[in-house]
């Protein structure tokens, strides 16, 4: 605990003398056999001092990790290195392997995204951290060692860390594991700590625990952090300054209010804009920033965005724009009289390029200058599309549900033993849940992973005789019918999955793909290559296509080939079971909008099951918010978004960042203690009560209640919410915005 | 340059160039990217492996099937004048002590050879396609029928069997060795198929395919056999290896193939007893099926390698 102690560095960073980190015109190549190179990294430049946060964003493949692993030496051998990384005075690319493990770990550490791969499995979590700690300090025991682990898990936020050090990786859940890796990497004081996707496999409300531990880990260690995301709401509230990667290359460097009000670069305002956000969605439409990055191999001439770039211009497919700075200091008329291969050599702007980056908001586009100066707005270089036209769903919403699922229940028995097995548990995945949804609406169906969403959907769309409950589809029971009026049924229901490459055979055609469904209900071929050029033409895709193989498909593209099939057979009611989760962010607009544009197209109604707040509210009509198998919030999107009264979904909704450092940093917070807790444990009372906010403010004779009686779904208004305190939901929020004042007073 | 024209012919108004490119959704850019199949195709055109095991192959097939009718002599007849005869212009591999002509011979029991082995091993492959495609997909009961039962053939020594029942099939034709070396040969492959369709059968495509209603056998046949038939192709080559071996095994042995039917294994048998003082009646056969059991294999070893890029030499 010395350690952690004696390097107190909470002042904020500062920008003067040497940088910790320099990084310049760092490219990464593989060599690929018989084949074009990849140019990975193509010559990227960044500084980090002391104690400075910076947050590299970009969609995947666009180089952020590559040049990580580089810092660290981790690249396969093949990997080609060229450039300078300077680090605390050393060149890291001219030490040896054998150098470098020194750095590794002691002066620069890195947490990785997956937490479950990167502990080993056969020791527990305590000696690993004592590795750790072991492998740099050799004047240290292996009880100082031990106890030092212990403190460390401590630090971190897990409870009871005595008992929890001696446990192995996979009895921690994923934000635990995370905290761990966290740990690890704090354990001998670093100076640098690179964190590549930290929170991309976990819940939003882990990812919030998981950025305040880490956020509290640096101002321990007063160590830089470098936060690789995809996700702008991630680094909003937390890095000092951003920068965003492109196809192997900075694109905009630049603090983050800077990045965030003012960006300069095109595809920075792309993502920007493409973003739903949780303060204005639902209202407007989303802005889709189309298309996929270029391959690595075959990099295009000129700018690698400007395939995708509204305002690509002819000097844009010429000449790749180099990092200048794009000011309003900057006169326009005067900037244009430059000499043009003076401004984008970044050759000839070398000595001052790293400089430039000290202070300075950088972007590499030719038209920078215009954006920076108001000529283009951000409206002008992604506008807005047209909101819908007809929203007719009110006139239709008196008709009888689509679906309608009273107490349903999935129970999973679980066994021990191989011969004679025998129960000794369940796992209560499904507990008594009850929705539905009218023809042309939306419901959301919202919870963490582990609450119950899928099992919920997978025992609708098994269409039998539930274990306890009922479905009701087209207002018809689906436990007492018969085989050809079930198919019937079938033909109304159909799902969208999570993963659009697992979603679609990779040995068919795509045409074969999405005319399947009809080949069960005997649609003459003919009739079936028809239907699918009209289906490829409604969501977006060329009809020409219906002969190519999924893998030649992009991400986006597959889920538009996914949604579809699921609408071959005109459904009524299509489920989406986290339709965009999988893909990057800057593509998740468009197949939102496109989503919305179907549903009034085509009257659908939707079952959206998701994790993401703001999605759901973008899309749903109807919120269903659920924990450990129950429903425990449930009203109009609208309400239940702007009057949360469920402690739970408080903090789900406050744990979801916002793409905006002003609101993200002046936000009240809920923050939920712990993990979901295993569906197996019979929890008496209130199940939420083990982490909920509001019950440690009760008085004792409220909690009892909490402890005692099962609350119920009950109406509060339009909202019903199973909560036997609703009236006292403030007091969580109030409590949480003041501990936060107090941590952030000394 | 157009950045200056552009410019300048506004004046400082707000310019905002008609977007052409988005509206469109991303089409596919640069190179199509290799289809499966054609990327084993350039894994497998490239290893030398290959092209040795394919037209060696090629040759001994084109050998098998035009060789009698270019020689003069057949299988059965006898030539008096030249009895236990060394190969010479005559008798190019020689004659037996009856004077037999040894490449009649060995031409017609290559043909039954490799007619048994290109039976069998597809026949076993198919055979698991379908046991292991089924217990995998159904789970259940009929998962525990079909793993006892495939359980059981495994336990059960297959030669002996063999041995034991050959009695029955004395007076049947090869036709049904065939049948029983297929049906012996399956086990395995069956036991990783239905492990791979445990893994599929969770895939979503395959759910999709359930939640429209597809029924069980169009799944099995439109999803689950295509994902898997790269292994299947695989086993039905080296298949063919181990069903010639198989049957050479058995014919050696007395319980295969029986005279008048002449196969490589017939031949060897004959020829052991003479393998010190009459080599050619030895040596001519047992070359012949070496060199076919070899060249499958580099066939299949390659395919191997080319599917899964993980095994053996292209690991690093």
């Amino acid at each position: 605990m010395t350690n952690l102690v004696s390097v107190p560095d909470p002042s904020a960073p500062t920008r003067a003398g040497d940088p910790l980190l320099e990084v310049t015109d760092l490219s990464v190549t593989f060599p690929q056999r018989g084949g074009p190179d990849v140019n990975a990294v193509r010559g990227i430049s960044y500084r980090v001092h002391k104690g400075e946060f910076l947050g590299i964003v970009g969609e995947s493949g666009s180089g952020k990790s590559v040049s990580s692993l580089a810092l660290m030496g981790l690249l396969p051998s093949s990997a080609r290195v060229t450039g300078s990384i300077r680090f605390g005075g050393r060149s890291l690319l001219d030490l040896n392997d054998r150098q470098l493990s020194g750095i590794r770990g002691r002066e620069i550490s890195m947490i990785f995204q997956d937490p479950l791969s990167a502990l080993t499995p056969v020791y527990t979590v305590g000696d690993q951290i004592a590795e750790a700690l072991l492998l740099h300090d050799f004047a240290l025991g292996k009880r100082a060692a031990q106890a030092r682990a212990v403190e460390l898990l401590k630090v971190v936020g897990i409870p009871a860390p005595e008992r929890r050090a001696k446990a192995f990786p996979h009895e921690f859940s994923g934000g635990m594991r995370q905290r761990a890796m966290i740990a690890m990497a704090i354990a001998n004081d670093p100076q640098l700590i690179i964190a590549d996707e930290p929170t991309t496999a976990l819940d939003v409300t882990i990812q919030a625990q998981i950025l305040e531990v880490l956020e509290k880990a640096k101002d321990l260690t007063g160590a830089a952090v470098v936060l690789i995301t995809h996700d702008l709401g991630v680094v909003a509230g937390h890095a000092d300054r951003i920068a965003v990667m492109y196809a192997g290359k900075l694109v905009e460097n630049g603090t983050t209010t800077e990045v965030f009000a003012e960006p300069h670069m095109p595809y920075t305002i792309g993502l920007l804009r493409s973003v739903p956000n949780m303060q204005s969605a639902g209202t407007e439409r989303l802005v889709p920033l189309e298309g996929r990055p270029p391959s690595l191999t075959a990099l295009p001439r000129g700018c690698p965005f400007a395939a995708r770039c509204p305002i690509a211009i002819d000097v844009c497919r010429e000449t790749e724009p180099g990092l200048l700075v794009h000011g309003v200091a900057v006169p326009n008329e005067l900037a244009l009289q430059l000499p043009g291969p003076a401004r984008v050599d970044p050759a000839l702007a070398g000595p001052t390029l790293a400089d430039l980056l000290e202070v300075e908001h950088v972007a590499a586009c030719h038209r920078s200058d215009e954006i920076a100066s108001g000529l283009l707005t951000r409206a002008d270089v992604f506008p807005r599309p047209a909101p819908l036209a007809v929203r007719h769903s009110e006139a239709l919403a008196a008709a009888e549900p689509v679906l309608s699922v009273t107490g349903l229940v999935r129970h999973f028995p679980l066994t021990k033993g191989g011969v004679f097995s025998r129960q000794i548990g369940t796992v209560r995945a499904v507990d008594g849940v009850s929705f539905s949804i009218q023809a042309g609406q939306t419901l959301g169906l919202v919870g963490e992973s582990g609450c119950g969403k899928s099992t919920t959907i997978l025992e609708i769309l098994e269409m039998t005789r539930p274990q306890a409950g009922r479905i009701l589809i087209d207002g018809k029971d689906v436990a007492g019918l018969g085989r050809a009026e079930l198919l019937r049924l079938r033909k109304d229901v159909q799902i969208v999955f999570q993963d659009p490459m697992a979603a679609l055979d990779p040995r068919l055609p795509i045409g074969d793909i999405i005319g399947e469904p009809l080949t069960v209900h005997g649609v003459k071929p003919d009739a079936r290559r028809g239907r699918v050029a009209e289906l490829l033409d409604l969501v977006g895709l060329d009809p020409q296509m219906a002969d190519r193989y999924p893998h030649e498909f992009s991400g986006g593209q597959r889920q538009r080939i996914g949604i579809a099939r699921a609408l071959a057979t005109n459904p009524r009611l299509v489920v989406l079971d986290e339709p965009v989760s999988a893909l990057d962010v800057s593509i998740q607009a468009g197949v939102i909008n496109l989503l919305e544009d179907l549903k009034e197209k085509l009257n659908l109604s939707y079952l959206f099951v998701a994790h993401d707040l703001a999605i759901v509210r973008q899309i749903a009509d109807t919120v269903a918010v659920m924990y450990l198998g129950r429903i425990v919030e449930y009203g109009p999107v609208a309400e239940v978004f702007a009057r949360p009264r469920h402690p739970y979904t408080q903090a789900l909704i406050s744990a979801a960042p916002i793409p905006d450092p002003v609101i993200e940093r002046s936000r009240k917070r809920v923050l939920l203690e712990g993990d979901l807790p295993s569906p197996t444990e019979q929890i008496d009372g209130c199940n939420f009560r083990s982490r909920c906010p509001l019950y440690t403010l009760l008085a004792d004779s409220d909690q009892a209640l909490c402890a005692t009686v099962d609350p119920v779904l009950r109406a509060h208004g339009q909202v019903e919410t199973a909560c036997h305190h609703v009236e006292r939901n403030d007091l969580a929020i109030s409590a949480s915005l003041a501990g936060r004042e107090d941590e952030l007073a000394p | 340059m157009s950045l200056l024209e552009e410019t300048n012919t506004a004046g400082g108004t707000p310019v905002v160039t008609p977007a052409p490119g988005p509206a469109v959704p991303d089409v596919i850019s640069g190179r199509t990217p290799l289809s499966r199949g054609r990327l084993i195709w350039r894994r497998l055109s490239g290893a030398s492996r290959f092209w040795v095991g394919a037209i060696a192959i090629a040759a001994i097939l084109l050998w098998a099937i035009l060789g009698p009718l270019l020689y003069p002599y057949n299988a059965t007849g006898r030539d008096p004048l030249n009895m236990g005869l060394g190969p010479t212009q005559l008798h190019w591999f020689g004659t037996n002590n009856i004077g037999q002509d040894l490449y009649a011979q060995t031409l017609v029991g290559l043909q039954k050879s490799i007619v048994i082995g290109l039976i069998a091993g597809p026949l076993g492959t198919l055979i698991a396609a379908v046991v292991g495609s089924v217990a995998g997909y159904m789970g259940g009961v009929v998962d525990r029928v079909l793993v006892w039962c495939i359980n059981l053939l495994l336990v059960l020594p297959s030669f002996i069997l063999l041995v034991i029942l050959s009695p029955l099939f004395r007076g049947l034709s090869w036709v049904f060795l065939t049948i029983f070396i297929a049906g012996f040969s399956w086990m395995i492959m069956a036991q990783v198929v239905r492990s791979q369709t445990r893994s599929l059968r969770d895939r979503d495509f395959v759910k999709a395919a359930r939640y429209m209603g597809v029924p069980i056998p169009t799944i099995l046949g439109r999803h689950i056999i295509p994902n898997v038939a790269s292994l299947l192709i695989i086993d039905a080559t080296l298949g063919v290896v181990a069903s010639i071996l198989a049957e050479t095994g058995l014919s050696y042995f007395g319980f295969g193939i029986r005279a008048p039917d002449v196969s490589l294994g017939t031949l060897l048998a004959e020829g052991t007893s003479a393998a010190v003082t009459r080599p050619w009646l030895f040596v001519f056969p047992a070359g012949v099926l070496i060199l076919t059991l070899f060249a499958v294999s580099l066939i299949g070893d390659a395919l191997r390698d080319a599917v899964d890029p993980t095994s053996g030499v292209n690991r690093d």
